[in-house]
């Protein structure tokens, strides 16, 4: 069960994130894109958050229990804005 | 504590079947409570997406208040210190405590880091009028009535942010105590693996607020 995650994984996960950071930064600041660039940015921290999730806080290597927690948690969380949104945008 | 009182490095509480069975219910633990973390932060995220909406030019002119190069080094700071915490639980797994230790160590310093930019930037905001509440609020500094809500929205939940790495570093400090005590082996580290949790969860959620309150 235990998996022992290598340092190597741990740097790679890293700069998957610095790099991703570098690209919010850079996308934000000088790509125009609109009401488009609130878009990207959400989906680039999304692509962020999912590698937290998945590397350093082990999710690839756990079991299903601990992923329905916090699928289901984003689920919940995804219908509370969806709503809201809804509503916001046919008012 | 109890009067029996067994060596949890090498056996499990008598109330659970075996070290493996202990170890993943308090990690399920962590794992709810960071459910209910998500759920309280969303909240205000969906609060901040409303009045967004509502005052689309309150929370443009909101943030450029803000410095996006103090938020992207917080960001780095922060993104390095779950990287020293995540090592921290692979040298615990290992067997390895003082590694683990200096890794707690150096994640604690980064948390102290991030709380020396954080009080940069409130002091900054202070100074200038730009703290919605305690009569500090200073109306001639901005052009937006609506500005003063984005700065609400940005104290209250990067302040809530701040409170959590507050916590974390009284949580880092109970870590090293028992590291330094070497309390933990590779058949029992949950608290470790517990605590690494928490931290990128407070991770994960400055990486939604620095984008929201910084960038864009």
């Amino acid at each position: 069960m235990a998996h022992i995650v290598p340092v190597k994984t741990n740097a790679m996960t890293l700069g998957t994130l610095i790099v991703l950071t570098v690209i919010t930064v850079y996308t934000a600041k000088y790509v125009d894109l609109g009401q488009f660039n609130l878009t990207l940015a959400m989906f680039i921290a999304t692509c962020k958050a999912l590698t937290v999730f998945l590397w350093f806080m082990h999710l690839k290597y756990d079991g299903n229990q601990n992923r329905a927690i916090i699928f289901s948690t984003l689920g919940f969380l995804a219908l509370f804005i969806g709503f809201s949104a809804l509503d916001l945008f046919t008012r | 504590m109890s009067t029996a009182k067994v060596d949890r490095r090498v056996a499990h509480s008598h109330h659970f079947d075996s070290m493996e069975q202990e170890h993943e219910s308090g990690k399920q633990g962590v794992w709810l409570f960071m459910a209910t973390e998500i759920m309280m932060f969303g909240g205000l995220f969906v609060g901040y997406f409303i009045y967004r909406m509502k005052y689309p030019e309150a929370w443009v002119e909101g943030g450029s208040l803000l410095s996006w190069k103090l938020g992207a080094l917080n960001t780095l700071v922060l993104l390095f210190s779950s990287f020293t915490m995540a090592q921290a639980v692979t040298e615990t797994m290992k067997g390895e405590n003082k590694k683990a230790l200096n890794l707690v160590m150096i994640t604690t310093l980064c948390a102290f880091a991030f709380m020396v930019v954080k009080y940069f930037e409130y002091s900054g905001k202070i100074h200038h009028g730009l703290f919605p509440g305690l009569d500090i609020w200073d109306p001639s500094a901005v052009q937006n009535e609506g500005t003063r809500l984005f700065l609400l929205f940005y104290f209250l939940m990067t302040g809530l942010h701040g409170f959590h790495i507050l916590v974390g570093v009284g949580l880092m400090f109970w870590l090293m105590k028992r590291l330094k005590n070497d309390e933990f082996s590779p058949k029992y580290y949950t608290a470790v693996e517990g605590v690494g949790l928490y931290w990128h969860i407070v991770d994960i959620i400055w990486i939604y607020l620095f984008p929201l309150m910084y960038l864009i």
